[in-house]
């Protein structure tokens, strides 16, 4: 019951935060917003027993990536002018909304249709040791390829930033 | 649970994808990306509880460290387009328009 309750409390929490991502007219306040989406879902992630998920979000999401992007809406310092005014496109409001109702009809109705027995899991599901555990023995491979993947993007991020010599742009 | 679940997914991936069409700075559009992410692992995270798997758990921590990447060289090449075009709006970036 209690569960149910946090559950919906939560939710509702996250739906409210992404719909001011969305809707913020700022990009700091989108920003913001993200973050307390990024903090309810963590909440929900500990609510489904995956303790590492939720606190490596609030570490890396919340922490790592959304300090990156708030950097860059500081470093960029938008004035109300390059913001431009918000032009309400009623194509794409129309297209957005219609898309919207069929995700949550066509959603509902396969929600409906899968049925899964719930397994009941000890405590060590979702530990620190067990996902590690499964991380560094059968998925050993995927780790490493993941970090070169991350290798990659720091090279790239560096190399499509830097100021070259003698440019003056 | 795991249906309430399903749908909060569905909900917040469906927010993303109107907000990655709608808005038109590049750093928002960025944010909704993120945002359509984070629902796919709400997902993961559901049925990995549902079927005592924690393969789920894994692939989370996958997508995390694409959406890492994915922030680190979006946001630098939103960086440099800023400071080559002096436009962070998407309408305005129309370069590559045959």
């Amino acid at each position: 019951m209690i569960l149910a309750i946090l559950f919906y409390l939560f939710a509702a929490t996250a739906v409210v935060f992404a719909l001011g991502v969305v809707a913020a007219r700022s990009p700091l306040y989108s920003a913001l917003n993200l973050i307390g989406c990024l903090f309810a879902v963590a909440a929900l992630f500990a609510l489904q027993s995956a303790q590492l998920i939720a606190v490596f979000q609030v570490l890396v999401y919340a922490g790592a990536i959304m300090v990156m992007i708030l950097f860059v809406i500081m470093l960029l310092n938008l004035s109300p002018r390059e913001l431009g005014r918000p032009r309400i496109n009623v194509i794409k409001v129309a297209g957005a909304y219609f898309l919207f109702t069929t995700a949550l009809v066509l959603g509902v109705r396969l929600a409906a249709q899968t049925w899964l027995p719930a397994q009941s899991v000890d405590d060590r599901f979702g530990s620190i040791e067990s996902v590690g555990e499964l991380l560094y023995r059968t998925y050993l491979l995927p780790f490493e390829m993941v970090s070169l993947l991350l290798l990659g993007a720091i090279i790239g991020a560096v190399l499509l930033t830097r100021k070259l010599k003698g440019d003056g742009s | 649970v795991i249906y309430e679940n399903l749908i909060l997914s569905i909900v917040l991936f469906t927010i993303g994808a109107v907000g990655f069409v709608i808005r038109r700075n590049a750093i928002v559009v960025l944010m909704s990306v993120e945002l359509m992410l984070n629902a796919c692992n709400l997902a993961f995270v559901a049925f990995a509880r549902q079927l005592g798997d924690m393969t789920g758990h894994i692939y989370v921590f996958m997508i995390m460290t694409v959406a890492a990447a994915e922030a680190a060289v979006g946001l630098a090449i939103v960086v440099l387009i800023f400071r080559t075009r002096k436009a962070v709006n998407l309408d305005e970036i129309n370069l590559m328009k045959g």
